[in-house]
């Protein structure tokens, strides 16, 4: 299946990648309009550390621990992506114990946070791939 | 084939869901004994927190049972196991053979004699949604409860009920609340906020007598109460094994494909013991996530595929009053610690690898000042993971991750592998 792979030596560290997140999760039309004023809580977050930088987010694992060990059944995986019911989860933070690559965020609305890939998204194909603007993140099969 | 599970939680889900994925054609039948669709034990605090609800909290959508091909008989007990005959037989006489059978009975309230106790009316334990819904129909908003057991579950209730009842006071043997997963520092910290959301603590104490509705404590306290909750602690279901001469310590006895010493019975989930591989001894683990991979281990291997799970630690995540914690592991060897006012993180760690931590923090948003906006529990799992594969310390930054848990910390070449690869 296709996915989001980071080549991590194009990364600038620009963290564009985060506000096309951001965006990609509001619906809305103007990105400026969307974010401005607002802390944003991506899906996608830049590591930084001296001159290294690179983006992290989901990697709808084949043997995905945090599905098999969601208490409430609220994170199920469905052709590849793992997708969370923010009406079943109760915010107990297993997938956050359990995500070997801290990719499952808690998140102030009362239910975990993560990428889906822009699935439920407008678009429907990965927001951050689209804003990379050094092909850093590129959405494609391996 | 004919696959055969006692049992209706996560363990045997996790079976289904493993078998369906190798067996198509093969017969599975679900046993339990409770009358309900399968839902998540964890959230019957919640349901009586008002944070889900009877159809949000079942683990598994209404389709389950049909969309994987198997037969739920409910409220039914299977009383023993005929090897002879590979059947299993149930309360009400049937007999249902088997070809593969799954044990994965999980556990039940542990109920210590205690003097008087007999006597007392309005007494609940707090295991399974019908305890829940019983202990549920007694409260009232002038309610006195008194719970024994410090521990998750005893604390979970509480957190669920407080806001329901007039007061709730908790009484414990052990010294400190969280015992099993807190060390003492945090221990206080956890106590201190519960008691700053209304609970009223007896640690290092017991009940000596009950005398109607008032118990009698060692310490000569005495506290008057409408409705007891017994959450002592649970004991692993494991009779109808040991009964037919199965390996059985204090849980049934598994290896790392969930083979028990019996030919064609298989265990997971609470009902068992294995090995924790943060300390190398056998244990209980009674915890969602491990009840959950047993089964799906138990499933593949019950279907013909060779699949171990040999990667079980303990580890929680919970909250209580809007205080997380994640721990994991166990708690031995060197320390790294920090703290602030709201977030705690200690790591453990000895023989060049991390062995346990405990994390705690206010939900997100909710913190003040710049930890704040990244509570210490977060990414969690980084730390996790580096206890459950046993990543050698000196091949990672660990003065980085220490302080940033991240993928940072690791080579640059595990980095491309874990980024650019399939996971």
């Amino acid at each position: 299946m296709k996915r989001v792979y980071v080549n991590e030596q194009w990364c600038l560290g620009c963290h564009l990648c985060e506000y096309y997140c951001a965006f990609a999760g509001t619906n809305e039309r103007d990105m400026a309009r969307a974010l401005k004023g607002i802390t944003i809580n991506p899906n996608i977050r830049i590591e930084e550390y001296g001159n290294v930088s690179f983006a992290v987010s989901c990697r709808h694992c084949t043997q995905p621990l945090c599905v098999k060990g969601c208490i409430t059944g609220a994170l199920t995986q469905g052709d590849g992506v793992i997708t969370v019911d923010k009406d079943k989860c109760i915010s107990c933070y297993t997938c956050v114990l359990s995500c070997p690559f801290g990719a499952i965020a808690p998140s102030p609305d009362g239910a975990v946070s993560k990428c889906e890939m822009c699935v439920k998204s407008l678009e429907g194909v990965p927001q951050c791939v689209e804003g990379c603007p050094n092909s850093a993140i590129v959405y494609e099969e391996r | 084939m004919k696959y055969v599970i006692i049992g209706n939680s996560a363990a045997g889900v996790g079976a289904v869901e493993a078998i369906r994925k190798n067996d198509v054609g093969g017969r599975i039948t679900i046993i339990t004994d409770e009358p309900h669709h399968t839902y998540s034990r964890p959230l019957i605090s919640y349901l009586l927190l008002g944070k889900t609800t009877r159809e949000r909290m079942k683990y598994r959508g209404d389709g389950f049972y049909t969309e994987y091909g198997c037969e739920l008989l409910r409220q039914k007990r299977v009383t023993a196991i005929d090897l002879a005959d590979k059947s299993v037989r149930c309360s009400d006489g049937d007999v249902i053979p088997y070809d593969k059978l799954l044990v994965a009975t999980g556990s039940s309230p542990l109920v210590p004699p205690m003097e008087g106790l007999e006597q007392v009316k309005n007494k609940y334990t707090f295991s399974s949604l019908d305890d829940a819904l019983a202990l549920e129909g007694a409260l009232a908003p002038n309610s006195r409860v008194l719970i024994i057991g410090a521990g998750l579950i005893g604390l979970k209730c509480a957190e669920g009920i407080r806001a329901r009842v007039g007061s709730v006071t908790v009484v414990d043997l052990a010294p400190k609340a969280l015992s099993s997963i807190l060390d003492d520092e945090a221990s206080a910290r956890a106590r201190e906020h519960l008691e700053q959301n209304g609970l009223r603590f007896y640690l290092g104490d017991s009940v000596k007598t009950f005398d109607g509705d008032t118990a009698s404590l060692r310490s000569g306290a005495r506290v008057e109460f409408d409705i007891l909750v017994l959450a002592v602690g649970v004991r692993p279901n494991t009779a109808l094994l040991g009964d037919v001469g199965g390996d059985v310590g204090r849980g049934i006895t598994v290896n790392e494909y969930m083979e028990t010493s019996i030919p064609d019975i298989y265990a997971a989930g609470d009902c068992t013991q294995s090995v924790d591989i943060s300390a190398g001894d056998i244990k209980v683990m009674a915890l969602l996530p491990n009840a959950y991979m047993q089964g799906e281990c138990a499933g593949f291997n019950m279907s013909g595929i060779r699949y171990p799970f040999d990667k079980a630690i303990p580890c929680n995540a919970i909250g209580f009053f809007g205080m997380h914690i994640i721990t994991a592991g166990s708690y031995t060897g060197e320390t790294y610690f920090e703290a602030d006012g709201e977030n705690y993180k200690k790591l453990f760690y000895s023989d060049n690898r991390l062995r346990g931590f405990i994390l705690m923090g206010p939900k997100p948003g909710h913190g003040s000042g710049p930890s704040g906006a990244r509570p210490a529990y977060e990414k969690a799992g980084i730390y996790t993971s580096l206890i459950r594969e046993r990543t050698p310390l000196d091949t990672i930054d660990f003065g980085l991750i220490c302080k940033t848990p991240g993928l940072m910390a690791f080579s640059k070449k595990t980095r491309e592998q874990k980024l650019g690869g399939e996971q």
